[in-house]
């Protein structure tokens, strides 16, 4: 007969503890799980991204209902357990259930700590422990009011910066005098403190609450400072700490302390009884963050399969900061003392501190802000002990400086690592073990490798890092993006939707999703555009484009603006304009009333603010004056940014307008699977930016220098040179040719340089500059698509199509008050 | 309140709508958007979404919901109600048809 297992409480810390003792052994015990919250194992750590609504609550699931059926788990969702009875080993839920044991783990977790300060029970005062709490603080958000943040540490920041991006005017109180004083030192705690002010976050260090007031209707109001200070506030988040759960253990009679009590094995003073994570105390500590409760998983599962020899270590932990676009690093013991060194290396200008503490010529500590990719390098000298004497002049610069590979291989630093280096912080995974379990096992995704290793699935901080062992592991076979399904409505992934459509000769969206076994019967925002896209170019002639299954802007053929109205952008071929033409923009501004006009990035006007029913009007009196759209709005052709060239400046070697102007008037109306943008330069001081276009020209004596795969938005790429030609003839070819290349293999959203990085410069190179039939047959597809691309969106509206988008359906008159 | 009672009013006819699109109704300051999902059920929300407010007659419609526009929240159309994590509902109204005319009632659904 199978053992009994109990498990009160189903935070992160069981949850691995059972993965781990499944794939030990499968069929030892009969699990039955309680949970005080109402819902599924999730990843806990990843509620702040849920809060700032970068992930949804079901991206961040880590057993799924489905998980417990298929391992025969029984859960019990929102049962707390109130009562253990040792001696007849039963444990009772406050809704009644009662459950024997042969073994129980108590895995209670923590509770957050409310500082007893008057007015802490008003509605409205909430701590930041689960999903409850992120779901309270979202529906506070929507008021759009101030909110106060008790506690400048790991939680409360990212609470702050959470509730900022939620809308909310929000202030952090700390009581220490600088922020995250326990994993930084006070520089670094200096500079973090600036860049939440300079996100509008505001930040009180030193400051000690006295009470928290309410409001005529009886929430809470205002937080008053002890220096009399009061803010005003509809929300107030407490997170100043934490205190392990351990109170039905010693209601029980287990043996407590600050947590309850457990050996190096896990034990509790009852032998039939275990406990691990956040209440568990071991060695006379406390864990709160996921690493050191994982190893407790580990040696918890291996107890439960009869093995006895893994024991708890303590372990230093890093800190990383969950907030976008905040770069911080912590590891170690970093107070400063007579026998310490210290390395520091300050850049202002870009905001960039590091800090190394020695003794003995050893790393015991390491603080690094603004610039923290060696982290994981100097952490591992500091587990090590190593000493640095040797590198010590160079050591602050991070790896590649101590290494003297300046060179910029981007898989120089993780091929250096040694095996035994430290990838995965949370969960403990080395760079040995990533590279074994994909070599054993054969894998070719990072999926695989997440669940295999569990590497980068908690926080996903190392993601990066996992993905170049992949790249190193599996060479040119691994690629990034490969198998990611298109969307959660079919298991392919775009690559194979694009042959199978082409294959099967799938020529309209429902057909594309009855022949694919699409598992929605309609699809979603993210497949029905991509069906969509690949349609239109694949079929340019046959295919009617699905207009409900485009974004609004591109359906309207404007901008959609916060408030629901619309920016307009004309196309100013080249960003050349004339008297005429800007005296048609000033009159049509003033007609129609028209609130903001602007510049574009794109060396062309934006008018903005335009009310939904008025764009055919606007439209009608832009066409007249000879405009047609900008597509500024399209996952197609945005604009050629042009400069001078030989027309005016004196370093100018060709036709840089005129090339541009050409370029845009043959590629314009065309559909791309994600925008692109293009530019020529006159000279190699590039002054229209060409080198960081989706493709770029730059004029050079010779003849034409042509670029691809720039970007400079979300992410800065400098272009690579696709390769030189002399004649504008030549430009246009291999311009149009490699578009449409682009066009036919493109994944949709995929801009050039994420499809270059896929399928290699050498490749493009290959067909497009050696093999001459193979441009040519791209070029003459380009051309032929445009035939039906090439209709100006605009003046099409202005004679009626659409008309239902603009218009209402119906005006319906008040009803007089009864 | 029961049904006999609700005041209702014609808006159109479902023809008018595209199949899988959306159309408005001006009520006053109030826009009501009418929904024609990809099985010709009708639907009526306020065209405001929850988050801010984004109009969600300018959504891609999909298994019975909308995505709004500005931030991808998806509104169930029955409801009104967001769905996922999202929290937050927007008006809903009844909505009958008698043959192809929509009748839609003002008063919102509670
Ligand atoms: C209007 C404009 C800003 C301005 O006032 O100058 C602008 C406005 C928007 N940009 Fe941009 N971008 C504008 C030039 C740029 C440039 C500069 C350039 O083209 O030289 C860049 C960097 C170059 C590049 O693309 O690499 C740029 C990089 C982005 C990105 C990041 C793209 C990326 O792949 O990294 C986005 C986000 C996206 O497309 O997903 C974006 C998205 C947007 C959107 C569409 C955001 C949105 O979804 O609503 C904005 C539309 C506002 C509107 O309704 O008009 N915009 N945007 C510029 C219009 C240019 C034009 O004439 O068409
Ligand atoms: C917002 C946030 C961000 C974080 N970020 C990080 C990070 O970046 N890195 C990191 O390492 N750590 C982070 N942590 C900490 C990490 O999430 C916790 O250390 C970890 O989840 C604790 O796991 P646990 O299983 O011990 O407890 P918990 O996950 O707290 O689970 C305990 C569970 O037991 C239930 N329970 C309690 N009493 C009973 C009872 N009597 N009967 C039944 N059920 C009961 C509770 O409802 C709860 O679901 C973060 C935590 C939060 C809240
Ligand atoms: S940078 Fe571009 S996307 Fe961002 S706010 Fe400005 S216009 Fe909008
Ligand atoms: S306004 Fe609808 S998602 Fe933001």
């Amino acid at each position: 007969m199978k053992q009994k297992l109990v498990i009160i409480g189903n935070g992160m810390a069981p949850g691995r503890a059972l993965e781990k003792l499944l794939t030990l052994a499968p069929d030892l015990y009969e699990v039955t799980i309680f949970n005080a919250e109402n819902r599924v194992n999730y990843n806990r750590i990843m509620l702040s991204p849920v809060l700032s609504g970068e992930k949804k609550f079901e991206e961040i699931i880590i057993h799924g209902d489905g998980w417990y059926i298929k391992n025969n788990v029984t859960l019990y969702k929102g049962h707390k357990i109130t009562n253990i009875d040792r001696a007849k080993k039963q444990v009772t839920s406050e809704h009644g259930i009662v459950a024997d044991y042969d073994k129980l783990i108590i895995a209670t977790g923590s509770t957050p700590f409310i500082i007893p300060v008057p007015g802490h029970k008003l509605p409205g005062v909430l701590s930041y422990r689960d999903l409850d709490d992120v779901t309270a603080m979202m529906l506070a958000a929507k008021s759009r009011g101030s909110a106060v943040v008790i506690g400048g540490g790991l939680l409360g920041l990212e609470a702050a910066a959470g509730l900022k991006e939620q809308g909310m005017d929000v202030t952090v109180i700390h009581l220490m005098p600088t922020l995250m004083e326990r994993q930084l030192d006070p520089a670094a705690g200096y500079l973090l403190q600036q860049e939440l002010e300079q996100r509008g976050i505001k930040v009180l260090c030193g400051a000690n609450t006295k009470e928290i007031t309410s409001d005529t209707d009886g929430k809470v109001g205002a937080v008053h400072l002890e220096d009399g200070t009061v803010i005003p506030a509809s929300l107030i988040v407490m997170a100043v700490g934490i205190r392990p759960n351990s109170k039905l253990a010693e209601q029980s009679g287990l043996d407590v302390n600050r947590g309850i009590v457990v050996s190096d094995n896990m034990q509790t003073s009852d032998p039939d009884i275990y406990s691990l994570g956040e209440c568990a105390e071991v060695g006379g500590m406390c864990y709160g963050l996921v690493a050191p409760l994982y190893q407790m998983a580990n040696i918890l599962a291996a107890q439960l399969t009869g093995d006895e020899t893994a024991k708890f270590v303590a372990q230093y932990t890093p800190t990383r900061l969950k907030v976008t676009g905040i770069d911080l690093y912590s590891a170690g013991d970093f107070a400063e003392g007579d026998d310490r060194e210290e390395i520091v290396f300050r850049d202002a200008a870009s905001g960039v501190y590091k800090r190394l503490i020695l003794k003995d010529n050893k790393v015991i500590g390491v603080v690094l802000y603004g610039e923290a990719s060696d982290g994981p390098w100097f952490f591992e000298k500091l587990k090590s002990g190593e000493n640095i004497r040797e590198i010590r002049d160079m050591l602050i610069f991070g790896q590649n400086a101590v290494l003297g590979s300046t060179n910029a291989d981007p898989l120089a630093a993780v091929t250096a690592l040694p095996d035994e280096a430290e990838i995965c912080g949370c969960n403990g995974i080395s760079k040995g073990d990533i590279v074994t379990t994909i070599t054993k096992k054969g894998l070719t995704d990072l999926a695989a490798v997440r669940s295999h290793t569990k590497a980068s699935a908690s926080c996903g901080s190392c993601t990066g890092l996992v993905e170049q062992l992949m790249t190193l592991t599996l060479g040119d076979s691994f690629n990034a993006n490969a198998v990611q399904s298109l969307c959660s409505c079919t298991e392919l992934g775009h690559s194979d939707v694009r042959r199978l459509i082409k294959a099967k000769q799938l020529k309209t969206i429902p057909q594309v999703m009855q022949e694919l076994e699409w598992q929605t019967s309609c699809g979603c925002v993210k497949c029905r555009p991509a069906l969509n896209y690949y349609l239109v170019a694949d079929w340019p002639n046959e295919y009617a484009d699905d207009y409900q299954s485009r974004f609004i802007n591109e359906r309207v053929h404007a901008n959609i603006q916060k408030d629901g109205t619309y920016s307009v952008v004309p196309r100013m071929w080249g960003g050349v304009t004339s008297a005429k033409e800007l005296r048609a923009i000033a009159d049509v501004v003033d007609k129609f009333d028209i609130p903001t006009v602007k510049c574009t990035g794109g060396q062309r006007i934006d008018m903005l603010g335009i009310k939904k029913q008025d764009l055919p009007a606007v439209w009608k009196d832009l066409g007249e004056a000879g405009f047609v759209s900008g597509h500024a709005y399209a996952k197609g052709l945005r604009t050629v940014k042009t400069c001078v060239g030989t027309d005016w400046c004196r370093f100018g070697t060709q036709d840089s307008t005129g090339l541009g102007i050409k370029l845009e008037k043959f590629m314009w109306g065309s559909w791309t699977p994600a925008k692109l943008k293009l530019a020529v330069s006159g000279c190699p001081r590039n002054c229209s930016e060409a080198t960081c276009k989706d493709i770029g020209v730059v004029c050079i004596d010779s003849g034409y220098e042509i670029h691809i795969g720039g970007a400079a938005g979300l992410h800065i790429r400098g272009t690579k040179i696709l390769g030189n030609v002399s004649t504008e003839k030549e430009v246009m070819e291999v311009i149009v040719a490699v578009t449409q290349m682009y066009r036919e293999q493109g994944h949709y959203l995929e801009r050039i340089y994420k499809w270059m990085d896929r399928v290699g410069l050498e490749e493009i190179q290959k067909q497009i500059m050696d093999d001459l039939d193979t441009r040519v047959a791209y070029y003459n597809g380009f051309v032929y698509s445009q035939k039906f691309a090439q209709v100006d969106p605009w003046s099409e509206r202005v004679s009626g199509v659409d008309k239902h988008e603009f218009n209402p359906l119906a005006t319906l008159a008040l009803e007089p008050a009864e | 309140m029961n049904a006999m009672t609700e005041n209702w009013v014609e808006i159109g006819s479902i023809n008018d709508i595209p199949l899988r699109g959306a159309r408005c109704v001006e009520h006053g300051d109030m826009t009501i958007a009418i929904f024609r999902t990809s099985d010709d059920k009708i639907f009526a929300l306020e065209d405001k979404c929850p988050h801010k407010n984004g109009p969600l007659s300018d959504g891609i419609v999909h298994d019975g919901c909308v995505t709004c526009p500005l931030h991808n929240w998806v509104i169930s159309l029955e409801t009104g109600q967001a769905q996922g994590a999202d929290k937050g509902q927007s008006l809903s109204f009844p909505v009958q048809m008698n043959g192809n005319k929509i009748l839609l009632s003002l008063r919102a659904k509670s």
